[in-house]
């Protein structure tokens, strides 16, 4: 259990929000030209790190709203917070 | 050969204070080269060594283990044996498991305390008790034992639940499998690693794999914390930390690794002798020999390898036990703890070959997997011995996610995942 600092309304209790899972997969552009391999690549494969990972989530009790986190998994310490769309701030 | 446990050695051994206890199982160093290593010492990669040595003849093996084993997952579950699935594969694996459970005391000469008390499965909505008739339809058709019980024998069967219909979640039936029940953990580790040392299994402890050298598509051996081991099979069944290793291997699995927490109580008289499981609610509950109330919350919703869990699943499920269970208001808890379960997208196990040759991962079982272990263990070894899969754990190969033949046990069990 820990804070999360939702980027549209602040500090707020982690049992406000949904995860929602590994971020920044790009939808495929032409969902019927893959190949079986790759469509279970971007449905299913996840890279499941153990350390610093980046995710989406949703303040589902909050706002609603969709962002990004840069998240510790191993240790659950939150390394930045970020809106949909932008870039990054930590590698 | 060791010495058998039995009620003479236990004489035996109380005139010397029981301080001549032979060793259950070495403490050696790795050798240069093994036929195959296993990753993990845990219930299922103990089981999957014991089988190799004796079904498979290859004694010259390992299993390497970060810590202590047993020490993961194997002594953080709820200890909960059942095999009434929905879907004819699942229910083929999970009564292959327990058809072995049933004999397995005696095959280890180690006490597993498997305890054949039932597992009940409770309805708490229309939706619920078609799924729950559903399932016992099923399960009899694959022949595994299940009943269905309306309220009145759901409360016969265990008294202390309350079956008012005026609460929130009120039950309207439930089903019953005669033959689940519980089992000691950590007996079960111990049990599968002595058998497995007395057929010349090395067991390595405090051995952390750091890396897995390939040359090509065929794998050469593994980088640990105590040196390089060179072997052409490696079995890695690593639970939580399944995708950790499969990205040293340069693979991606279709896991998220999650917390799971249990909470045992106070130790009290014995109240209740079965097996009571919600899935709607999220509770379950069962005593164990001790007299704690051992009861399992539920998962985390964002990957996390802390080993922690969040405080509002635990209420989540507290309320559920008390709303269900009246009597237990003023119990007091005693532990809390959490797990990393690895869980697939249809919460079903993977216990298959790879990509890489030489390579097979046993992992996927997320919430579930103790009840498994030594079906698991056993088809595991086939699959590393012959290079193909057993046909019981065919349906669990990885390549079910390319296919789409998913083996969807997500609404299909008994229990949420």
């Amino acid at each position: 259990m820990f804070l999360i600092n939702c980027p549209f309304c602040g500090e707020r209790e982690q049992s406000e929000f949904k995860a929602g899972g590994e971020a920044h997969i790009v939808r495929p552009k032409q969902p019927t030209e893959l190949s079986d391999d790759e469509w279970a690549e971007y449905l299913f494969m996840r890279k499941n790190i153990k350390g610093v990972q980046f995710e989406r989530w949703n303040h589902v009790h909050g706002c609603r709203k969709w962002f990004n986190m840069v998240r510790d998994t191993s240790n659950d310490q939150i390394k930045a917070v970020y809106k949909m769309g932008e870039k990054p701030p930590v590698k | 050969m060791k010495n058998k446990y039995s009620i003479f050695s236990l004489i035996k051994n109380a005139f010397s204070y029981h301080e001549n206890w032979e060793k259950a199982w070495k403490d050696p160093e790795p050798k240069k080269e093994y036929d195959a290593v296993i990753v993990g010492g845990g219930g299922h990669g103990l089981a999957t060594a014991y089988y190799l040595a004796k079904k498979h003849n290859m004694k010259n093996i390992a299993v390497v283990e970060k810590g202590w084993i047993g020490g993961g997952n194997t002594g953080r579950n709820t200890t909960i044996i059942r095999s009434n699935y929905l879907w004819d594969a699942s229910a083929g694996l999970y009564d292959h498991a327990l058809k072995i459970w049933e004999g397995l005391s005696q095959e280890l000469n180690y006490n597993v305390m498997f305890s054949q008390r039932g597992v009940m499965n409770l309805a708490h909505n229309l939706q619920d008790v078609r799924d729950l008739k559903r399932r016992t339809h099923a399960n009899r058709l694959n022949g595994i034992d299940a009943v269905y019980l309306n309220t009145e024998e759901v409360k016969k069967f265990c008294p202390i639940i309350n079956t008012s219909q005026d609460i929130r979640y009120p039950v309207l039936g439930g089903t019953l499998q005669r033959r689940a029940g519980t089992a000691r953990h950590d007996a079960v580790a111990w049990g599968y690693a002595r058998g497995a040392d007395e057929m010349g299994v090395d067991i390595i402890q405090n051995c952390e794999v750091k890396g897995i050298k390939r040359n090509g598509d065929t794998v050469e051996g593994i980088e640990t914390t105590k040196g390089f081991i060179k072997t052409k099979k490696i079995g890695v069944v690593a639970a939580g930390h399944s995708s950790v290793i499969a990205n040293m291997a340069g693979l991606k699995l279709p896991l998220e690794s999650k917390p799971l927490q249990a909470l045992v109580s106070e130790p009290v008289k014995p109240i209740i002798d079965t097996v009571v499981m919600s899935n709607a609610v999220h509770a379950y509950v069962s005593q164990s020999d001790k007299g704690e109330l051992v009861i399992g919350a539920g998962t985390d919703d964002y990957v996390s390898y802390s080993q922690k869990g969040s405080h509002d699943i635990v209420e989540g499920t507290l309320n559920a036990i008390l709303e269900l269970y009246p009597i237990f208001s003023r119990m007091r808890m005693l532990r809390q703890w959490g797990g990393i379960v690895d869980i697939c997208p249809d919460a079903s196990p993977i216990i298959s070959k790879t990509s890489i040759k030489g390579l097979y991962f046993n992992c996927g079982w997320g919430t579930g997997g103790f009840k498994a272990t030594p079906g698991s263990g056993d088809l595991f070894a086939h699959t590393i011995a012959n290079d193909e899969p057993h046909k019981l754990n065919a349906a669990f190969n990885i390549n079910r996610f390319v296919s789409g033949d998913l083996v969807d046990e997500h609404g299909a069990a008994a229990v949420a995942h």
